[in-house]
């Protein structure tokens, strides 16, 4: 019977491998493919790619945590007290990368006023001479 | 004096309880305080990935990783990802060499525990090899530091005017050509070991420089894979300590199970568990 044990256990730990290999290899067989580096010139919209790379990584980690940290063993309440915290996670990943665009958001702001301000520094110059050719020439000629 | 003796009696005679109480839930001290750590370290590691994200958001452009970690042993060059996915299996097998420790933990079985152990041990040390050998390629070939960056990408397209010596193309010559969204790399004049920044025409006539890469990158790629690193060092430091009492027979005295193999073995997954999301976050978006 303990015999019997061991071997489905092994067997359950093998199938782990091959599957943690073969969603890893998939995750960089998108990445290659989608960046066009295995078929020249074909390349997939990130919209496409990332929910993909992202699901299947979200995967990996559950299977390592229920099969091989034995999670799915675990009574409800030691389950929740370590996986609910990390719901607060989704909250930071949301505001902490709407911040970062914002901040490039700003940059470009700031750029585009910079810009704006070089333009009007240099104006000056050249509309009062613009404005003294129209206005002047009858005076001095 | 009294309570002392029976304080000291219910631990004794009922390795269930915690001092006082029942065990919460159905786990022992040691491995709910393991999970709890996991729990912190976890934050940890999410605020680093999390700070990496959003300076990422924060800039127009970042360095493509399938450019950056393209390199192979053995003077390889554009073989992008492939090391980094060697070293993902090499932490996989070890996570799986670690399960089957445990397994044979709960048998009773000594040697099958110091094997397994000892396996692990080689693929954490395998890993931390392959981490040296990628840090050395950054480091001493590319030269990426923590305040340095040298990954840079191209925001339009164009043509190179100089090559890649940093002298004006000959009239005969075919200019390279580049297009927006390419990272390139500042290499280092062998000689006078100044960068070389080579001026390009954009398409829509404006003449630049090659800019450097947003600075961020070095610091968050050591400290992130370094942190890491350190953990998988720390790891296989305690699964050695482990392994050795393992084989002295500490452990089977204490018929438990190897508790002390599984708790290491929950470390050791979370290690693998936070290389999936830096694999995600670093090599592949």
């Amino acid at each position: 019977m303990e015999h019997n044990d061991i071997n489905h256990a092994k067997k359950v730990v093998f199938k782990g491998l091959i599957l943690l290999a073969i969603i890893t290899v998939l995750e960089v067989l998108i990445a290659l493919f989608g960046n066009g580096h295995l078929v020249e010139g074909v390349h997939l919209s990130k919209w496409i790619m990332y929910p993909m790379m992202i699901g299947l990584s979200l995967y990996k980690a559950y299977f390592i945590i229920y099969e091989f940290m034995h999670m799915r063993y675990e009574l409800q309440g030691l389950r929740y007290s370590v996986l609910l915290p990390m719901l607060l996670l989704v909250w930071a990943v949301i505001a902490f990368f709407n911040e970062g665009s914002h901040w490039k958001h700003n940059r470009s702001v700031i750029n585009q006023k910079n810009q704006i301000g070089i333009e009007q520094m240099a104006a000056p110059v050249e509309q009062p001479a613009h404005q003294s050719e129209e206005v002047q020439p009858p005076s001095e000629h | 004096m009294d309570s002392v003796a029976v304080h000291s009696n219910v631990a004794e005679n009922d390795q269930n309880m915690w001092e006082g109480g029942k065990e919460p839930f159905k786990a022992s001290y040691g491995k709910l305080m393991m999970w709890y750590f996991l729990v912190s370290d976890a934050f940890t590691f999410a605020g680093f990935l999390i700070a990496y994200g959003a300076l990422k958001f924060s800039v127009p452009t970042w360095p493509l990783p399938d450019f950056v970690f393209s390199s192979l042993p053995g003077g390889i060059h554009h073989a992008p990802l492939i090391f980094v996915t060697i070293m993902t299996f090499v932490l996989i097998a070890s996570s799986v060499t670690m399960v089957r420790a445990v397994q044979e933990g709960h048998r009773e079985n000594k040697n099958g525990v110091v094997f397994w152990m000892g396996m692990t041990i080689l693929g954490g040390a395998a890993f931390l090899g392959c981490q040296a050998w990628e840090w050395t390629t950054l480091i001493g070939g590319e030269n990426m530091t923590v305040t340095t960056n040298p990954f840079g990408t191209h925001l339009v397209d164009g043509v190179y005017l100089d090559d890649e010596h940093g002298h004006p193309y000959e009239a005969a010559v075919q200019p390279e050509s580049f297009h927006a969204g390419q990272t390139y790399l500042i290499h280092k004049d062998h000689e006078s070991h100044e960068w070389i920044q080579r001026r390009y025409k954009s398409e829509g006539g404006q003449v630049g420089v090659q800019e450097f890469g947003p600075k961020a990158f070095g610091a968050l790629f050591f400290f992130i894979t370094g942190f890491h690193g350190f953990h998988v060092f720390s790891g296989v430091v305690f699964l050695l300590i482990i392994m050795i009492n393992a084989a002295s027979g500490l452990y089977a005295a204490r018929k438990n199970g190897y508790e002390m193999v599984e708790k290491i073995g929950l470390y050791w997954h979370f290690v693998d568990l936070v290389w999936v999301f830096v694999f995600l976050a670093y090599y592949l978006l």
